[in-house]
């Protein structure tokens, strides 16, 4: 008598090569690694230079007008700031101290800090970093985690000593 | 006559399910944190730091990325440029803008000037900006904590 076999008996075990994606997925997260980019966040200043033709169109009410003149050293370095012909050194406290006492408190729609618009005129030379700093204690100032905004309408005049 | 046993070949197969487990989620934490609008910042470029500086809350609608290195050229588009030859490159930027009907006053121009850059020539590249037609322009800052 032949016996046959049981199919119960042999249970055949199907192994999937996973060799091929152990390498893929390894090659994808080496791509990911050398991708990544420890970025910090970056922000914006707006400034409005509207083109000639726009300029003359508009007809907003006219605002309080606020010069600062920003004076470079042979180096591009800060020398002076004055604010409306008063000159306040190199101390940006300070110049942030004459905006609050010029717009205060005062903020939202149509208050003294919405309404304000300051006039940057740098020299030529003039480091960058020194223009952010100076829009940075003109623009505002962090209390606690808040941003407290003073002049949101900045515009550069053509620059001093180009020669 | 003896006969000698044969022996087991015994398999030791690892358990691999908890590596590639692990491998997965390294790849997930990479695919989330990878940013690729990141390539249109120049590592070589420092940014000022400012307090004020934090990233907007809604997306600009039609941002235009002006880079200007400390050797005060422009970079546009992946191109090297002097502040005075920027004409080409943002009249495609204007084309580009026109084929989505949109204009050039309704982009903004972001400037990711160097702490080096002069200002005369952040200045310069403003005004090649406006003579192209845009009117709205940001200055970009690297974000400071205090």
């Amino acid at each position: 008598m032949k016996i046959r076999k049981s199919a119960t008996t042999s249970v055949d075990k199907i192994e999937q090569q996973m060799t091929p994606m152990i390498d893929i997925v390894f090659l994808l997260l080496i791509f990911f690694m050398f991708s990544f980019k420890i970025a910090s966040p970056e922000g914006d200043f707006n400034i409005k230079m509207p083109v000639a033709s726009q300029v003359t169109t508009e007809t907003e009410t006219p605002a309080i007008p606020i010069k600062v003149r920003l004076r470079a050293d042979a180096a591009g370095n800060l020398a002076a700031i004055v604010m409306n012909d008063r000159d306040l050194g190199t101390d940006f406290g300070q110049l942030q101290l004459q905006i609050i006492s010029i717009v205060g408190g005062d903020a939202g729609p149509g208050s003294a800090a919405d309404t304000t618009e300051c006039e940057l005129e740098c020299d030529y030379h003039l480091r960058y970093e020194t223009v952010i700093e100076v829009i940075t204690a003109i623009s505002g100032y962090v209390e606690g985690n808040q941003i407290v905004k003073l002049i949101q309408k900045i515009r550069f005049s053509p620059p001093r000593n180009s020669r | 006559m003896r006969f000698k046993k044969q022996k087991e070949i015994v398999c030791a197969e690892p358990d691999m399910t908890p590596m590639i487990d692990m491998t997965f989620q390294l790849i997930a934490f990479f695919m989330v944190l990878l940013n690729f609008g990141e390539g249109e910042q120049d590592q070589t470029i420092t940014l000022p730091k400012s307090v004020l500086a934090r990233p907007p809350d809604t997306p600009t609608e039609a941002p235009i990325v002006v880079q200007l290195t400390r050797r005060n050229t422009v970079l546009i588009g992946g191109e090297e440029l002097p502040v005075t030859a920027l004409a080409a490159p943002l009249a495609r930027e204007r084309a580009a803008l026109q084929s989505k009907h949109m204009e050039p006053a309704d982009a903004t121009i972001f400037i990711r000037a160097d702490v080096d850059a002069k200002a005369g020539v952040v200045q310069e590249l403003i005004q090649q900006c406006q003579t192209a037609g845009f009117g709205k322009f940001g200055l970009r800052a690297k974000n400071e904590d205090q």
